[in-house]
């Protein structure tokens, strides 16, 4: 079991988004998470992260508390949030590196530039970012699942948007192979899942 | 410590790329300080006894203006979500990211200095006294507005709150630096308001890092 929650609830601005989640994500297992817009997704997932402390409930990382492991869980997740968390004055080869020295991930400048082509950003790996596209800014960031080796759980928060159908292709297919390889994925999208693989769902409700 | 270096590094090659948005402060200060003596007049006597108040006055409030871009855009574009996400230590993070700002913008008005002092008409004592109530004060200033920044960052509009948050707590820094320039300028001895100024610095050396880090993770709820 690489994440399970045992009776999540989170409360925000006074509306409780959701409460009583249980749920446990087993290694080469995928959750999707659906619901209606403002049903809560996003929050979940930043729980699940922990970038924020859930108001009841705890959330486990391979059985440990992520409160008590906390740099232990860090070294194996790859989050993929709302902001990019890429520096729009920096070029993309350079958010990269900042972003791979962060997180201990040691990578050849070759490999950067390799996984980069990978992603159709042939010749705007020295721009700076704010002079790319909205889905190729998007890319960049997304070539983070490329480098963490050691990653265990992957969360993303709606991936695919302002991706084109070539980009939601091959970031299916590098999901698929990563959960093929016994990783787990925790995820949110509005689109139709094109993912060739055993989903489990999970619905929040919109409450008022 | 690699990611530490990394940090820094990138935000010292930031500064250098938007150093259009850093020249605002600093314009700032030179303005303020040009214009005194023209609003005032050029008596010497009258200058002297006003200049290094205006001097740390003029300091404080450039660096006010300076002090959201420490973390406004890492917040909004979500770098500090991965910074936070990351083994990196954020108090760590944090004092690495409060010394970058300090060298990119206060050092510069540090250097500017001199040049100022002159149309202040501050005698060289005085001025070695300015100097050296600068070297001490100024990273204070960094330090206790970065917990501030952290705490106002998910705010919009932040920029008035922080003021008010702020500007009273640098009254005390402002008292005893002034008051060190001004036994200077009688010849005498101001290693006690120099002393004072330290202490409160090392304090907040220590202390800092830890609640600019916390009012960070809060702002993230």
């Amino acid at each position: 079991m690489v994440l399970s929650v045992t009776d999540l609830s989170v409360i925000k601005r006074d509306r409780l988004l959701f409460e009583n989640v249980n749920f446990a994500v087993e290694q080469g297992s995928l959750l999707y998470v659906k619901g209606q817009n403002g049903a809560g997704k996003t929050s979940l997932l930043r729980v699940l992260a922990g970038l924020v402390a859930a108001d009841y409930g705890e959330v486990y990382f391979t059985q440990q508390n992520i409160k008590d492991c906390r740099e232990h869980y860090h070294q194996h997740l790859v989050y993929f949030g709302h902001k990019l968390g890429i520096n729009s004055a920096l070029s993309a080869v350079e958010n990269l590196q900042y972003w791979c020295k962060q997180h201990q991930v040691v990578i050849s400048v070759d490999t950067i530039f390799y996984t980069l082509a990978c992603l159709n950003l042939v010749g705007l790996e020295d721009m700076p970012v704010a002079n790319l596209s909205a889905g190729q800014q998007r890319r960049v960031a997304l070539a983070r699942f490329w480098f963490k080796q050691d990653a265990k759980l992957w969360i993303l928060d709606e991936p695919f948007t302002a991706l084109d159908t070539q980009g939601i292709a091959l970031l299916s297919k590098h999901i698929t192979a990563f959960l093929s390889g016994g990783g787990a994925v925790v995820m949110t999208s509005h689109q139709v899942l094109h993912i060739d693989y055993p989903t489990n769902e999970l619905t929040l409700e919109y409450r008022i | 410590m690699t990611a530490l270096m990394a940090i820094l590094k990138r935000d010292l090659a930031l500064a250098y790329r938007q150093r259009a948005e850093l020249m605002q402060p600093m314009l700032f200060f030179i303005l303020v300080i040009c214009l005194f003596p023209l609003a005032v007049g050029p008596e010497p006597k009258t200058l002297q006894l006003i200049g290094p108040g205006v001097i740390w006055v003029a300091a404080i409030l450039s660096s006010l203006l300076g002090l959201e871009r420490l973390f406004r855009d890492d917040f909004h574009d979500g770098s500090l979500e991965q910074l936070m996400l990351s083994s990196t230590s954020l108090p760590a993070a944090a004092l690495v990211k409060v010394v970058a700002h300090w060298l990119t913008s206060i050092l510069p008005l540090i250097i500017l200095s001199p040049l100022l002092a002159l149309f202040l008409h501050l005698s060289e004592p005085m001025y070695w006294a300015l100097l050296k109530t600068l070297l001490l004060g100024t990273p204070l200033l960094s330090l206790i507005g970065a917990i501030a920044v952290g705490l106002t960052v998910g705010l919009n509009r932040g920029g008035v709150l922080l003021a008010l948050l702020l500007l009273p707590v640098f009254i005390p820094l402002l008292i005893f630096a002034t008051s060190a320039v001004e036994s200077a300028s009688m010849q005498l001895q101001y290693s006690a308001q120099l002393a004072i100024i330290g202490a409160m610095f090392l304090f907040s050396l220590a202390l800092a890092p830890f609640a600019i880090a916390y009012a960070l993770k809060v702002s993230q709820t």
